[in-house]
């Protein structure tokens, strides 16, 4: 399906929102995981702005497609998303983090309307969307599950447990999404644990296999409507991406994988997030 | 219909529990014909999930198959079921209160031929200090059957330990289960016997043979967690001492969670249980329950220590 270019311009001007608000919410003086929700923030909103059919009025909804942040450590860009979308009001998103709060530092199933499942401890998000997608399977529902998981993240081995089982299972109704923006918490990937080829680890245990820049709004889009014509198998979406991408002095610096903002960065971040 | 085994209970009632209602789901990890999740497989093969030899991906996906409203049921040995996928257990079904119930099966020293690897002697301490998690242990196949009704009754996540061999029933078939109310199985009012699982059917033994000597009571406690703290220490007030008897490390289990409970009643407590050791393997069931001290004599011997200790002290004051 073809777009025009105001609809494309709005889900990008979305995302830079996104970052926006995970900015926001971070503020000065505490950490937070600013890195990771820049690379993936074209991601979530074309997901939660285009793609998957969810109603913030009715977060349990029967009809809804659903989402699962594996790399859970972003739950402030997720809760962006959400606060964008309705489930809650966007100024709630700077107390994420105070103590007894709903919007924990991970997405937490009881305490935040739009999580389907706690994740966060990495490498399990993928196998939880699985379990999703064969029950709406029984159910004979013809939503999908969405699964974002980051590219240090998918050293964990149980991620390809889960592609392995999902593709036995036909589960044509998962959709992963790997935000590869080359690093992780303590380094770059290629210096920690090189992952090699992502597609071809992925094409090997069955999966179709699509490679996008993450940032381009309308290849994103290509690709989640591609998603929507496979059968049989399940799909990843692997995403080039920039980790800080959108603030100059966070793109590609591993510090700012869990980053603390001064006064000055705060002030920069947001003005070059327009 | 009778049977004197947990594994082909659980089987059997799974297999009762599909038919009433769908959404039930079983998965294994290639252990089906030892779990006995293979007779829920060949009943109901569309909501039968073999996930192969990958635990961890069996529990998170039996946590999502929850999030869509089914009854997930989780099988695998006692070892592998909380310990290779204890994470998943904690992060996503523990924390999220999810509906999904984990079955250990060939728990405690059950597995004799296997060994220590696959003899299971901390699963009730791993599973019992998680939060918002129910842990059942119970004594035969008839308790069985019942618990794994209450299970799939009940919302949440729930632990189910269970026995590989045939013995002996000690309950009544049908009796319904209530999660968290221990049973008086036998009534005595010196020394109160809490055991769980196997060493139940022992304890009842071991209070029989002493009953000229010292009047024990012999509770059943199929249910370590929640536990009604007010019943335990009412169910002990009249008694001196105690003893508790399980199949499982001493460090931990349903000892340790008795003794929680009466801390303040300044009665001594033996505990006769895996003494901080694994296991090794044997040729008979018998022979590591033997070596261990997973028997009625050392049940009796830790009943007349904590007689004599007590009624020392009771003459003394």
């Amino acid at each position: 399906m073809e777009h025009g270019k105001e609809f494309i311009k709005n889900l990008e001007r979305m995302g830079q929102r996104l970052r926006r608000d995970v900015i926001l919410s971070i503020g000065t003086g505490v950490a937070g995981h600013l890195g990771g929700s820049c690379s993936s923030a074209d991601l979530v909103a074309a997901l939660y702005f285009y793609k998957m059919k969810h109603d913030p009025q009715n977060p349990q909804s029967e009809d809804r497609d659903r989402f699962l942040l594996s790399k859970g450590h972003v739950a402030i860009l997720q809760y962006a998303a959400l606060a964008e979308s309705g489930y809650f009001p966007v100024e709630d998103l700077k107390h994420t983090k105070e103590i007894g709060f709903y919007l924990q530092g991970h997405p937490d199933f009881l305490k935040t309307p739009g999580i389907e499942a706690g994740t966060g401890s990495l490498g399990q998000g993928l196998s939880i969307g699985l379990g999703m997608a064969l029950g709406m399977k029984l159910d004979e529902k013809e939503r999908k599950v969405y699964v974002l998981c980051g590219d240090g993240e998918i050293a964990e081995g149980q991620i390809w447990e889960a592609a392995m089982a999902a593709s036995a299972y036909k589960a044509d109704n998962l959709v992963a999404i790997v935000d590869q923006n080359h690093l992780q918490a303590n380094g770059r990937i290629k210096e920690r644990m090189d992952s090699g080829s992502i597609s071809a680890k992925f094409l090997s245990f069955g999966w179709h296999v699509i490679e996008i820049n993450g940032h381009d709004m309308k290849e994103i889009i290509r690709a989640l409507d591609e998603a929507d014509t496979i059968k049989g198998a399940p799909t990843v979406i692997i995403a080039e991406t920039v980790k800080g991408k959108g603030i100059s002095f966070a793109e590609n610096v591993v510090k700012f994988h869990n980053g603390m903002l001064n006064e000055e960065m705060y002030r920069q971040a947001l003005e070059e997030l327009i | 219909m009778s049977c004197t085994n947990q594994r082909t209970a659980y089987g059997n009632t799974l297999v009762e529990l599909g038919e009433k209602d769908d959404r039930i789901v079983v998965l294994d990890a290639d252990l089906g014909g030892s779990t006995m999740g293979k007779m829920f497989e060949e009943k109901f093969p569309k909501r039968h999930f073999e996930m192969g030899i990958a635990e961890a991906n069996m529990t998170s996906v039996a946590a999502g198959l929850a999030q869509t409203g089914k009854i997930p049921f989780t099988n695998s040995f006692a070892v592998f079921s909380g310990g290779r996928a204890f994470d998943q257990i904690r992060q996503t079904i523990a924390i999220g209160k999810l509906n999904v119930k984990i079955c250990g099966s060939s728990s405690g020293m059950s597995d004799f031929g296997d060994g220590a690897t696959h003899q299971c002697i901390e699963d009730m301490a791993i599973f019992r200090a998680l939060p918002n998690m129910t842990v059942l242990c119970p004594a035969d196949a008839n308790e069985t059957a019942e618990a794994v009704k209450a299970m799939a009754r009940m919302k949440g996540p729930c632990y189910i330990r269970l026995n590989r061999n045939d013995y002996p029933n000690v309950t009544e078939e049908g009796k319904p289960f209530q999660i968290g109310v221990p049973a008086v199985l036998k009534e005595g009012n010196e020394i109160a016997v809490f055991a769980t699982g196997y060493m139940v059917g022992l304890a009842l033994e071991a209070a029989g043979e002493l009953e000229k000597e010292v009047s024990v009571k012999v509770i059943n406690i199929s249910t370590i967690k929640p536990m009604d703290e007010e019943r335990v220490k009412e169910l002990v007030k009249d008694c001196r001492g105690i003893v508790t008897a399980e199949e499982h490390n001493v460090k931990g289990g349903m000892g340790s969670a008795v003794a929680e409970v009466l801390r303040k009643e300044c009665k001594p407590i033996e505990f006769v249980g895996v003494q901080d050791t694994f296991g090794s393997s044997a040729h008979k069931y018998q022979e590591v329950l033997n070596y261990y001290g997973l028997t009625k004599e050392e049940i009796s011997r830790a009943i007349r220590e904590i007689n004599e200790l007590t009624k020392e002290r009771s003459s003394r004051k």
